[in-house]
């Protein structure tokens, strides 16, 4: 430890880039000079949204330009500049450079590990080309010491394990135990956490932080998630379509931004406490009344002069149920298993009219097989799922037309959903051509009434999914769902892949077309800081039950069950 | 829609890669392979059409004795114009395996979508049985149906067809598997789409870069089992001109009047080649989007 007590007076700066220029072969300039310095022992966060070329600067840090790119200006160097810079050095030079001086740990560890070697092996691997240490023995003893050091075990059994018999969060670790292998002067690490589940991310947070800190590693952290940052990062630099537009220390660009944009990005990040209005829109929570639908399921429009309940104030929803003779959907005793495996253990809740409820649950709850036992996607469950009462058939085929026209679903990934090769129109018309909907005129009207519902218009009509951005995706996907009014949308994380910008407006969204439409919702996520921003009423499932079921107020506030409490504990708030 | 939202907007208008065929015919090789194949398909196609004018001689008649150099190619083992014959021999060979490789395409993709989609059961009753027509090789059992149907024109096309069909079936359904795994098509039966709709409308145009490459190498292989059908004996009856069938004529007396022989094989070696060459930069720009890029 002495020595990098030295090390940290002698050395200002661990990597300083300056003026990185970087655009695509055919002209186009994604970086436009940007500059910055990575110290020993401190993080920098590089946050913007996708698209604004984070992880270009992120990789031109280490000399890789993606296939297309070109470095077009600008310098790198390591260690105060004793090799020059780094992006003149030749390529075999860079290579020992990479994974030695300066490492990488990319975003999906389940895609960056070799699924076909044991993971001691990976790690020795990285080893022996770097030349680390002379005997093998000796690199043995190194990969035990890493293991340890990101809080694994580092034990043989534990280092003779494939990728796949590790969780997510101890597969990232294995990640960071290869980047950090060699003890690099500079880490990389691109968005290591984004695919990981909060309690998971908290911990591999807490391993980046103890290394960069006990072994004065200098890290690069890309993300987008700006409540990562304030756990994790010392310094933040704000990247905004190839410019730095904000850089200084974490609590000053959190907590008293400066640039127009960061204050806009702080905005639309949703919080726990609902203190932030994420979009234009007010929250569902607290100020937005229930919807209360005239007779036959229609919304009154006439007279949905605002019944202003406010959630706090309870027995708002409680007497509404009371009026309602049976509830909108009432789900009773769903289970499914595959095999042995229970995926969900008897679900039971019901969703008034007009209502809104958030289900809560990390990867593998079984929260998206519920939402698509409910939307008819799975078929091969046990259980009743009834929409105003009447049982529904289990799988879509088996359903009646107006079944499936009243329960919609809208999947998680804008990116999958749509048919990249048909126009948004014919996307969209498709469950209006199922519904019987047959002239092409009527179709091509109700179509452009929902994409207008969705806020895009009819010049998205004839275009195709790839010359659309994640949120007009979203848009056009939701527009599908809408086409028919259904009176139950099944959201399912559909804003887990999107920018949280994105994910405001399309939150907003959602609460004006349930005011609009009157509709009920089921918002599927793993992001309970969403929760008081989107739901009238909470659900956590934890491995296929639903452990706490209320007001989203009384589930934050008071909450039963001690995997709730977890969960609360572990988000990363600012 | 906020405001936030809007660099974003710019972002999804980046300059869009260059469509597949754009990509294809950009490269060197795509643009020799065209005009090489072009070439062999203007001779076969126009060469009917201009018969008796441009030689004076239909492609039965008898001109002289045999392998004399009369007129300006010579005449061949019966003493008709190889001229004449060259000209009128193309378009029956390209006819056929256009034919008969569209035949196996629509047999294989057919049943390929069906393994994939349905899975389970029906798709292991499927793909064993192609393996099964995958064991015989392909040539000995378009000679074995041959030998058994008699060598007619409708007979060759629907054997070649049959025995590409298992090959075009396997690679489509690898094709289709990674498509249906898309939530667009899971969208699709959550509307309760009928399954055949579902596999033309929204697997079918997904899985064209893949096809595409598997016809233009079906039609490289019919073209050669065509002419070598017909070398054999067992494709284009004598007296009727066809490439295949004058190499198997002339061969006798290649060193006398090798014309004979060396006209068709020139013609079926450029059209193999320029399709081949069509196939590989096909296939390279379905594969890469920078395909044809100058480094």
């Amino acid at each position: 430890m002495s020595t990098t007590v030295i090390e940290q007076h002698k050395t200002t700066s661990a990597l300083s880039a300056t003026g990185l220029r970087v655009s695509t072969v055919t002209g186009a300039e994604i970086l436009h000079g940007i500059s910055f310095t990575l110290q020993p022992g401190r993080i920098l966060a590089l946050v913007g949204e996708s698209g604004s070329g984070k992880t270009t600067a992120g990789l031109a840090c280490m000399g890789h330009f993606r296939q297309g790119l070109e470095l077009t200006g600008g310098s790198v160097t390591l260690n105060g500049g004793e090799q020059g810079n780094l992006l003149e050095l030749p390529e075999h030079q860079l290579r020992t450079l990479r994974g030695g001086e300066i490492s990488y740990v990319p975003q999906d560890p389940a895609l960056s590990l070799n699924p076909a070697m044991r993971i001691g092996e990976q790690i020795l691997e990285t080893l022996r080309v770097h030349h680390f240490g002379d005997a093998t023995a000796e690199r043995l003893e190194r990969v035990a010491e890493v293991l340890a050091e990101v809080g694994l075990d580092n034990s043989r059994s534990y280092q003779r394990r494939y990728p796949h018999q590790l969780s997510g969060g101890q597969q990232q670790r294995v990640g960071i135990a290869m980047a950090f292998a060699c003890r690099p002067a500079v880490m990389v690490l691109d968005e290591p956490t984004t695919g990981l589940d909060v309690t998971t991310q908290a911990v591999v947070l807490e391993t980046i932080d103890q290394l960069a800190e006990r072994h004065q590693v200098a890290g690069l952290y890309i993300t987008h998630d700006l409540a990562v940052v304030a756990t994790v990062a010392d310094e933040v630099a704000v990247m905004l379509a190839g410019d730095i537009v904000e850089h200084g220390s974490t609590d000053q660009v959190l907590f008293s931004p400066s640039h127009p944009y960061t204050r806009r990005l702080l905005r639309a990040v949703p919080d726990l406490a609902g203190k932030r209005r994420v979009g234009e829109v007010e929250a569902i929570t607290g100020e937005h009344p229930l919807v209360v639908p005239g007779p036959l399921g229609i919304p009154d429009t006439t007279t949905a002069t605002p019944r202003a309940d406010d959630a706090k104030l309870l027995p708002a929803t409680v007497a509404v149920r009371e009026q309602e003779s049976a509830p909108l959907l009432q789900v009773r005793g769903l289970a499914l298993s595959y095999g042995g495996h229970k995926v969900l253990n008897g679900i039971d809740f019901e969703l008034m009219e007009g209502e809104s409820i958030m289900l809560l649950g990390e990867s593998g709850s079984g929260k998206t097989t519920l939402s698509r036992c409910m939307a008819g996607l799975n078929d091969n469950y046990t259980g009743a799922v009834e929409l105003s009462g009447a049982e529904l058939a289990t799988g879509t085929r088996k359903r009646s037309a107006g079944d499936r026209r009243r329960i919609q679903y809208v999947f998680q990934s804008p990116f999958s959903s749509l048919n990249p090769r048909r126009t948004i129109a014919e996307s969209v018309g498709v469950p209006l051509q199922m519904a019987g909907v047959g002239n092409r005129r009527d179709r091509r009207a109700k179509v452009l009434e929902a994409l207008d519902q969705v806020r895009l218009g009819g010049s998205y009509m004839d275009r195709r999914p790839g010359e659309l951005s994640g949120g007009e995706r979203q848009r056009a996907a939701i527009a599908r769902a809408l086409v028919n009014a259904p009176s139950l949308l099944v959201c399912d994380e559909i804003t887990s892949a999107l920018d949280v910008s994105v994910q405001a407006s399309i939150l907003d969204l959602l609460r004006t077309l349930q005011s609009e439409t009157g509709m009920s919702m089921l918002f599927v996520t793993h992001n309970i800081a969403l929760a008081r921003h989107i739901s009238q009423r909470l659900a956590v499932l934890q491995k296929g039950r639903i452990v706490d079921l209320g007001t989203t107020e009384d589930v934050l506030t008071n909450p039963q069950h001690g995997y709730t409490q977890e969960l609360l504990a572990n988000v990363p708030t600012f | 829609m906020s405001i936030a939202e809007a660099p974003l907007e710019t972002v999804g208008k980046v300059k869009r890669p260059p469509r597949l065929f754009a990509r294809m015919m950009r490269q060197r090789q795509a643009q020799l392979g065209l005009a090489l194949t072009v070439l062999v398909l203007a001779v076969a196609l126009l060469g009917p059409l201009l018969l008796p004018w441009i030689t004076g001689f239909t492609s039965t008649e008898f001109t002289g004795r045999p392998f004399k150099p009369v007129g300006m190619f010579g005449t061949d083992n019966l003493g008709r114009d190889v001229l004449s014959r060259f000209l009128d021999g193309g378009l029956r060979l390209i006819v056929y395996a256009a034919l008969a490789t569209l035949l196996g395409m629509a047999a294989g993709v057919a049943v390929g979508m069906t393994a994939a989609y349905s899975a389970g059961r029906l798709d292991g009753l499927i793909m064993r049985g192609n393996d099964v027509l995958l064991a015989l090789p392909q040539l000995v059992f378009a000679l074995l149906a041959i030998t058994v149907l008699g060598p007619k024109g409708w007979v060759l096309v629907v054997v070649i067809g049959i025995t590409h069909a298992p090959r075009i079936a396997r690679v489509t359904r690898s094709a289709t598997a990674s498509v249906i795994t898309e939530d667009y098509i899971r969208a699709s039966e959550m509307y309760a789409v009928p399954k055949w709709k579902i596999l033309v409308t929204e697997v079918l145009p997904n899985i064209t870069g893949p096809l595409m490459v598997e016809l233009g190498l079906r039609m490289t292989y019919s073209i050669g089992f065509v002419a070598s059908l017909s070398f054999l004996g067992l494709g284009m009856q004598p007296p009727t001109a066809d490439w295949g069938l004058m190499i198997n004529e002339n061969r006798i007396a290649l060193v006398v009047q090798p014309w004979g022989v060396i006209l068709p094989v020139l013609a079926i070696a450029v059209l193999t080649v320029g399709t081949n060459l069509l196939t590989d930069s096909l296939a390279r720009a379905s594969a890469n989007l920078n395909a044809g890029n100058q480094p």
